[in-house]
């Protein structure tokens, strides 16, 4: 039902934007219909695919280097206290300078290949996921954690028994927002110096005047962005089942699956 | 429950709480094998003595001289019941049992001892539930798979904290029967501000009331617990002492 509706939306907004174009007869360098736009996509799908698979290589290493910089992070800020106090101003820092603005610089320093967006891709999730985790893990109940001293636990024995899974939910919405805005790093990577990759063939395409191609690679950009989100939403709803949707993070993120419920 | 149970005694526990002093100097003995409740009015510092007994009270807080009567420590020989129960909402009732088992050992150690916590969960009535999420259980059944857990720690010495407090009354009513059953012959200190309760489920009752806090001389009452709370004698006791917790709060 809910896939339903957001087919009929987009469908309804395809249709709005080809009148759009036949009614105001703007020409096609300027915006092409959906229509040119699919032709397109389907007349030059080996080019876009090529750039896709690297563009799609790089967020997805972005993603894990990211994501595992940011899980470590927090579990050395929870876990000690002096690297709380060392990498708490890192943490706030790398979120307070734009990604936008370091991106010549890492593209200097990284090189024009895959190494430098993936760096960008991995800063950008870096504090997303780092907060939320770390959020998470200090969140621990502490009737629970004195409970477990009472039963003779070790520090090590509460934090991957207790604190680690009661903190999933909290990191849950930490990659889903890193899920969403990996993309960002990598093509905004691309875009400052890059010879391949969704974000090349779009500045190339636009700089030709080739609007049809550029949102042919948009589209093909927004395709692997929502299918790289809802597979990670679908994963992370199974791992935390056991939280009730009603104070569940997760509830707030949108998602295609069915809302669980006594229905 | 392994070997003999010890006796405890506190000496002279004390309890400062924001730079000011609780209550200091209280001695408290817990008799070998009997079960002592303590009774007070909310905010007197009784968590606060169970969290001492317990090893978990900070030492800027806290301070007082544990012993037990077999000179051995008390430490990693007490088990603890709160008035939450404290379940992991993401593991199964089996495994919240063994809990205590999965910390010290890990997952090897915890697997060894599931015959042991399936038993346990037949003895509290929730025999066929060991797969289910706590969250499909209502709030009784959860503080039996929370009386479980206690009783699967095997401790002579078991403190419990107002752990029937959330329950409805016929629930509590059932789970005081059960517990006081299966906490046979373990030292036992229990927290609550319900004289009934104490009254149904102690062999020595221990008032702490006045400012500063003090407690108060001890109340025996008679007859084998769990007793029966439509026992004449029992509403007599009940006003008995709640003349005695009273008194505190008219020097207070």
């Amino acid at each position: 039902m809910k896939l339903f509706r957001v087919l009929v939306v987009a469908a309804g907004l395809l249709l709005l934007w080809e009148a759009l174009v036949r009614l105001t007869a703007v020409p096609p360098f300027i915006l092409p219909g959906p229509l040119a736009v699919a032709l397109r996509f389907l007349a030059q799908f080996d080019l876009l695919l090529h750039h896709g698979w690297v563009t799609a290589v790089e967020i997805l290493l972005g993603l894990f280097c990211g994501t595992l910089m940011g899980m470590a992070s927090a579990l050395l800020i929870v876990a000690s206290r002096p690297a709380r106090a060392w990498l708490m101003p890192l943490l706030v820092i790398s979120q307070a300078l734009p990604v936008f603005a370091l991106a010549p610089l890492l593209t200097l320093w990284f090189g024009y290949g895959l190494a430098s967006k993936v760096v960008m891709a991995s800063l950008i999730i870096y504090f997303p996921v780092a907060a939320a985790f770390v959020d998470g893990l200090r969140r621990a109940d502490p009737g629970l954690i004195d409970l477990a001293r009472v039963m003779g636990a070790s520090p090590l024995a509460i934090l991957l028994n207790l604190r680690l899974p009661g903190a999933l939910p909290a990191l849950a919405s930490g990659l889903r927002v890193a899920a969403a805005t990996a993309p960002i790093g990598a093509v905004v990577g691309e875009w400052v110096g890059s010879s391949r990759g969704l974000g090349y063939l779009m500045l190339h395409a636009n700089a030709r005047l080739q609007v049809d191609l550029m949102f042919a690679a948009l589209a093909l950009l927004a395709l692997f962005s929502l299918t790289l989100y809802f597979t990670l939403d679908a994963a992370l709803r199974r791992l935390t089942a056991w939280q009730p949707e009603s104070d569940s993070v997760s509830a707030a993120g949108f998602s295609l699956l069915p809302e669980k419920g006594p229905s | 429950m392994t070997g003999q149970a010890p006796s405890v005694r506190l000496r002279g526990a004390a309890l400062r709480f924001g730079g000011r002093a609780v209550f200091s100097d209280l001695d408290l003995d817990l008799p070998a094998g009997r079960w002592t409740c303590l009774l007070g009015e909310s905010g007197i510092g009784k968590t606060s003595l169970l969290r001492l007994i317990a090893g978990l009270g900070s030492a800027d807080e806290t301070r007082g001289h544990l012993s037990c009567s077999d000179g051995l420590p008390l430490a990693g020989r007490v088990a603890y019941m709160g008035q939450r129960d404290l379940l992991l909402p993401w593991t199964t009732v089996l495994q919240n049992v063994v809990l205590g088992a999965r910390l010290r050992g890990g997952r090897a150690a915890a697997r060894e001892t599931e015959g042991r916590a399936a038993a346990l969960l037949r003895a509290v009535g929730l025999a066929g539930r060991e797969e289910d999420l706590p969250g499909s259980l209502s709030g009784g059944m959860r503080q039996r798979v929370a009386l479980a857990r206690t009783l699967f720690e095997d401790c002579p010495v078991v403190l419990m904290d107002e752990p029937f407090s959330a329950l409805d009354a016929v629930t509590r009513h059932r789970l005081q029967a059960l517990a006081s059953d299966l906490l046979r012959g373990c030292t036992v200190f229990m927290v609550t501000h319900d004289p009934l309760e104490a009254l149904r489920l102690a062999d020595r009752i221990e008032v702490l009331a006045g400012l500063p806090p003090q407690l108060r001389p001890v109340f025996e009452p008679a007859g084998q617990a769990p007793r029966p709370l439509d026992d004449p004698a029992l509403a007599q006791q009940a006003g008995r002492l709640m003349i005695v917790l009273g008194d505190g709060a008219r020097a207070a």
